[in-house]
């Protein structure tokens, strides 16, 4: 199979949709004379023209305001973020707005956008331009959370939540987008709600999603030299979250660790933890394992910055304990 | 009033006094009991909303505010359903999920209410940037009050509206009021649409008590942004006659200042003693129209009381399509 990158993937998702139906349009900070500043729409506004790839002002607030406004008034608007980190700016757009008006106005509403944010720790950006912000929104009813690891699932993704009537956020990693990997040139969908089972095992379940999965199959690899057999879970989505592929995988290996860059307390692992003791706890033959990012902001310097997340060795570490 | 036939007059007449009678009654209906939550009153803005929406066809779009019930009724909105959600039924617009602060009624473009101040700045700009990219020549009324003019979103979306060139009109409705805190101790300006200039659109005053100014106002403002012609702020001066809210103890202000403003500002009166003065309407031609409200009214208390509240398995209805 051909391989491209992420943003290339994410970048043939838009113009496929931005072709199929002419509802659909993006705009943000930068994407259209730019081409995005991590080259992921490069060409639209060519394709597509300025109208329909717009380059808006510094203005979050009203960027995704005016999304949801657009998606009312019957579009079907991508809002791009420019960072996660400046998704703060809209909270009251995303959390009290495009969440709730379907629910609140009784089904009168659909609400189609997708809100595309960046994020993840590259090359020292800093507190501010670093952060995953996945769980604030798990904590929202309303909204779909999707979080892809790879670039056919960035394209896949993309496309479903592109037509799905709902709200949905869509977190791309910014160091994935130049990493290149397998992805279908016929035209598919990758269901939004299904967790991936990236690699069978059956003594642990290490449940992970975007960047992460990646040290995740790294640390399987050490383990299975040492005769543990590591299955690995991608989530791809966290709303809404698959836990019957969870579930299922810890009944079969009675291990769980969870690891993700956002920061541990409160994270995602917290809420799966949480649900696993709720429903399953009795199949459990040891504690869950949490890695996530140290309780800080994320520090500038290289040698701090290299040690925030957690690393290979941390969730080799963290089954060892466990197992 | 050339433009203004007498079929108009009747209409904008029947809608102030709709919205009056529905808000006296909401009122009451909440002191007694019948009504949960809050209530915000409209009472003293009517021309506002009258005014301006009948220059908007049913598919042109409208955000609305915590005090949404005047803007609801002028769009076109029933007031069987309306009455029903406030009192929480499941016959009301939103099935009881919404009530007085988050009324919307899509069917005529209305986009809802909002419980927070400054809210519908880019859902309108949003609504407005849909009808320019189909080029079909809806426009889009942000309503909104002199407090929400201080939130941020007043600036990014007059900012981009002007910027983009799109179909949208700022309506402010300036009650003097932020909440409870006089407008003129926390506000830079006189008058919120001289912030026009800051983006390059007009900016035009009404007096927000008299209809047919509001009306003339906002013809110019429709007609402008059908025509590509962009964004306008207008201020609508009025002042609310009613607390925040229905229980606001008020000590802000004193009675005497609110039964001057009542005597001398009432739209209806004004409107009244206008279209008497140039006999135009009758007052039996009016007392005609006010018993046909007030009949509407009691069949949509009656349907409202008469409906039954959502079931408890409806709790999960529409959070996702």
């Amino acid at each position: 199979m051909r391989e491209i990158t992420f943003a290339e993937a994410t970048l043939e998702a838009m113009a496929e949709e931005m072709e199929r139906d002419p509802r659909v349009f993006v705009m943000g900070e930068d994407i259209a004379r730019q081409g995005g500043i991590f080259g992921q729409f490069k060409g639209l506004p060519q394709k597509f023209g300025y109208d329909r790839v717009r380059d808006t002002p510094i203005s979050e607030t009203t960027i995704v305001g005016s999304g949801v406004g657009a998606a009312l008034a019957g579009m079907r608007p991508v809002v791009d973020m420019h960072f996660v980190d400046f998704v703060g700016i809209a909270m009251d757009e995303i959390y009290n707005q495009m969440a709730k008006v379907r629910y609140m106005f009784g089904g009168q509403a659909t609400v189609p956008v997708v809100l595309r944010a960046p994020d993840g720790i590259t090359q020292s950006a800093a507190a501010q331009h670093s952060q995953s912000l996945e769980a604030w929104f798990l904590h929202v009813p309303g909204l779909k959370v999707v979080i892809p690891s790879n670039p056919a699932d960035a394209k896949g993704l993309l496309k479903s939540a592109i037509r799905d009537d709902n709200p949905v956020l869509y977190f791309e990693n910014k160091v994935l987008y130049r990493q290149k990997g397998p992805v279908p040139e016929d035209e598919y969908l990758t269901p939004i709600g299904q967790a991936n089972v990236v690699k069978e095992g059956k003594d642990v379940t290490i449940v992970s999603y975007s960047i992460t999965l990646q040290k995740c199959i790294e640390a399987a690899k050490r383990l299975e030299q040492e005769g543990i057999n590591v299955e690995v879970i991608d989530l791809r989505t966290i709303v809404p979250m698959d836990k019957e592929t969870i579930y299922n995988s810890v009944k079969k290996t009675k291990h769980l660790v969870i690891a993700h860059e956002a920061v541990k307390t409160g994270g995602v692992g917290a809420e799966i933890a949480a649900a696993v003791a709720e429903d399953v706890i009795e199949y459990l033959d040891g504690p869950i394992m949490r890695l996530g990012g140290k309780f800080t902001p994320i520090p500038f310097s290289p040698a701090l910055e290299k040690i925030w997340p957690p690393s290979v060795e941390d969730i080799y570490s963290a089954v060892k304990q466990i197992i | 009033m050339n433009s203004i036939d007498k079929e108009l007059l009747i209409k904008m007449y029947m809608n102030m006094v709709k919205i009056r009678r529905f808000e006296e009654k909401a009122n009451e209906l909440f002191l007694n009991g019948e009504i949960p939550g809050f209530v915000h009153l409209y009472i003293g803005e009517e021309a506002i909303a009258t005014g301006v929406m009948f220059n908007l066809n049913t598919d042109d779009y409208i955000t609305s505010t915590h005090r949404g019930h005047g803007h609801t009724i002028s769009k076109g909105a029933e007031l069987k359903p309306m009455m029903a959600e406030i009192m929480g039924k499941k016959t009301g617009y939103c099935h009881g999920k919404g009530g007085s602060m988050h009324i919307a009624d899509f069917k005529v473009g209305m986009l809802g209410a909002n419980g927070v101040v400054g809210g519908g700045f880019a859902i309108a700009t949003g609504a407005a940037l849909a009808a320019k990219l189909r080029g079909s020549k809806q426009v889009a009324v942000c309503f909104f009050g002199d407090g929400a003019s201080n939130r941020g979103t007043f600036h990014e979306s007059l900012n981009m509206a002007s910027a983009w060139r799109l179909p949208v009109i700022f309506v402010c409705e300036n009650n003097q009021y932020a909440s409870t805190t006089p407008y003129r101790t926390t506000t830079s300006v006189e008058n919120i649409a001289d912030r026009a200039i800051g983006y390059s659109i007009p900016g035009v005053v009404a007096n927000g008590n008299d209809v047919f100014d509001v009306y003339e106002v906002a013809k110019a403002a429709v007609e402008r942004a059908r025509e590509g012609g962009g964004p306008t702020l207008i201020e609508a001066k009025t002042y609310r006659i009613k607390g925040h809210f229905v229980g606001d103890p008020e000590m802000y202000r004193t009675k005497e200042e609110v039964n001057e403003h009542f005597e001398n500002d009432d739209p209806i009166k004004n409107f009244k003693s206008q279209v008497l003065r140039r006999g135009e309407l009758t007052d039996e031609e009016m007392d005609d129209i006010d018993k046909r409200v007030a009949d509407e009214i009691k069949e949509a208390v009656e349907y409202g009381r008469k409906s039954p509240y959502p079931e408890p398995e409806e709790i999960y209805d529409d959070l996702y399509v």
